[in-house]
């Protein structure tokens, strides 16, 4: 397996890796994949409320190549795009940009569901933080 | 993992300076294939040029000077094994020895029986052999293995009926180099009236393997995982207590006692037998070696890391073989991480099929773990600096892997990965 030249500087200098606090209620969470098929992706993001611009964006994936490199590349999209924009993001971007050969596109699928898994999450909270306000408030 | 590359991978990654007197990318995957030792090529070179005739011609002195190399490596070969010259049959290498050892003697068997015993953890030139037998009315019994990855003698005690006429099980695992009880099994198979063929191609001139002493009645050989050429094999055929007849599978001119037509691998065959010949001097002090540096290798790495386990028995197996999967890491990205060290993953990634190896999984490896395994295989040439260096960055690779590991990270906080509730992809 050859690897394009950005799969590996992505492997060998990943971004944005990290962990944000799953339970601050602006931190949306998307954990994908599976461990027996070979690749879980974790890619979490930190969202503006008022603007609802992505401002931070950090990942951690368990996988070949291919799904380190579409992880730590769907993180240095996601930022500072709006959370629609985010949502806008195809896989199929993701196999252009990183030249992934057709055995990896389910890499490029998987990242792609991270970013929507993440941003799902952080829209569940919004929506379930609004009775604790309306609470707060009485 | 290939070295065929053509910028060598040292320079493509960069950072990585190799300790003085390493030669990157490192060679340590010798179950796939082995360097040629430089004594095996100079054996071979006057046969490709000045003695280059058929050893079939029987009238003038070209032939007779190739018959007389292959009627060395032939004596050659038996010795290493406790064979006699007129019990090896040369062939193309070990997956026309396998077709050659099972096929031939199910055909000539047929009347007698139509039931054949075979492991699950058997290579491929072995399995899909049986697997094709299957659609021509025969019966195969595909034995599990232990966690250990050996085969259990009762399990095989039962297997045996009276349409049995043939058990075939590996002397050693390709992947996780475990020694199978070949002796118990060929006594068993003796004192039950089955033939015996064994797969020995790993363990031929890296264990002792003698076929009287372990009943073994048809053994496949080959000269590339010898420090020998590709495409130069044989197969040990019983002549004595008892005679065990094959049908052949490439018909002609009757060469090889009718058992394998087709002009003879002069170069190849007497590459062959002197990979042997070296292999009987050197065979006693080289596998412990071996062994030291395999042990060495497996220290390095599991008294630097947690939660790396080992595949196979560490009590029965190939003294070069250590296979170890990574909790937490996947074998592809592990691989890449250390691509200047060539080795082989059981990780889907790696294989044509995108499942995980097949080996490991019949030992109850996970497939998470089974995606984690990396298999070194230490050879003749490696060097203790090598060891090291390879050490070091399989522990260096892992650990940053690993801060790059959700997995990782959720088990240390705690979570039970076997209870997550993993959301698949929704595509």
């Amino acid at each position: 397996m050859s690897y394009s030249d950005k799969v590996i500087d992505h492997y060998n200098n990943p971004r944005n890796v990290g962990s944000m606090d799953k339970k601050d209620s602006d931190v949306g969470t998307g954990l994908v994949g599976a461990p027996e098929c070979g690749d879980v992706m974790k890619l979490q993001i930190k969202v503006n409320p008022q603007t609802n611009v992505i401002e931070d964006a950090k990942f951690k994936t368990f996988g070949c190549g291919s799904a380190i490199a579409s992880s730590s590349l769907a993180t240095e999209w996601v930022k500072g795009k709006t959370i629609d924009e985010a949502l806008a993001i195809k896989n199929t971007e993701i196999v252009k940009e990183l030249a992934l050969p057709p055995v990896k596109i389910h890499c490029s699928v998987l990242a792609e569901d991270a970013i929507r898994a993440a941003i799902g999450d952080w829209k569940k909270k919004q929506e379930s933080a609004k009775p604790l306000e309306v609470q707060a408030a009485q | 993992m290939s070295t065929k590359t053509a910028t060598p991978a040292s320079q493509t990654f960069g950072q990585h300076h190799a300790p003085n007197g390493i030669k990157l990318p490192i060679y340590m995957d010798n179950h796939a294939t082995t360097p040629m030792d430089p004594r095996v090529l100079e054996e071979m070179l006057p046969y490709f040029m000045e003695k280059f005739g058929n050893p079939a011609s029987r009238n003038h002195p070209f032939g007779w000077a190739a018959e007389e190399a292959v009627e060395i490596s032939r004596e050659r070969i038996a010795k290493l094994i406790g064979a006699t010259p007129k019990e090896i049959i040369f062939t193309s290498g070990a997956t026309e020895s396998d077709n050659l050892a099972i096929k031939g003697v199910a055909a000539m068997y047929r009347e007698k029986g139509n039931h054949i015993i075979t492991a699950v953890t058997e290579h491929k030139a072995v399995l899909d052999t049986c697997k094709h037998l299957e659609k021509y009315g025969f019966r195969v019994t595909y034995l599990p293995v232990q966690k250990n990855g050996l085969v259990d003698l009762d399990d095989l005690k039962r297997a045996i009926d009276d349409k049995t006429i043939l058990v075939t099980i590996m002397a050693a695992n390709n992947e996780i180099g475990v020694l199978q009880p070949i002796a118990e099994i060929g006594k068993l198979c003796r004192e039950r009236g089955v033939i015996f063929h064994t797969d020995a191609v790993q363990a031929i001139g890296k264990v002792p393997v003698d076929v009287n002493k372990m009943n073994i009645d048809v053994a496949s050989i080959t000269a590339h995982k010898l420090y020998g050429p590709k495409g130069a094999g044989a197969l040990y055929v019983r002549r004595k207590n008892p005679r065990v007849q094959i049908v052949p599978l490439i018909d002609g001119g009757g060469h090889e006692r009718g058992m394998r037509s087709g002009t003879l691998n002069v170069p190849g065959i007497a590459g062959l037998g002197k990979a042997c010949a070296i292999a009987q001097e050197e065979m006693a002090q080289e596998s412990c070696k071996m062994a030291g540096l395999r042990n060495r290798l497996k220290d390095s790495i599991m008294s630097r890391l947690d939660e790396v386990y080992i595949n196979g028995t560490m009590e029965h197996r190939l003294p070069g073989n250590l296979n170890i999967s990574f909790a937490y890491v996947e074998g592809e990205s592990l691989l890449m991480g250390i691509n200047d060290i060539a080795v082989s993953s059981g990780s889907a990634c790696t294989s044509a099929t995108l499942e995980p190896s097949y080996v490991l999984k019949a030992l109850g490896t996970g497939d998470d773990l089974a995606h984690s395994s990396i298999r070194f295989g230490i050879g003749r040439f490696n060097t203790e600096a090598e060891v090291d260096y390879v050490g070091d960055r399989v522990v260096e690779t892992v650990l940053r892997l690993r801060e790059l590991s959700p997995l990782y990270e959720m088990a240390k906080e705690g979570v039970d990965l076997k209870s997550v509730k993993w959301a698949a992809e929704a595509h």
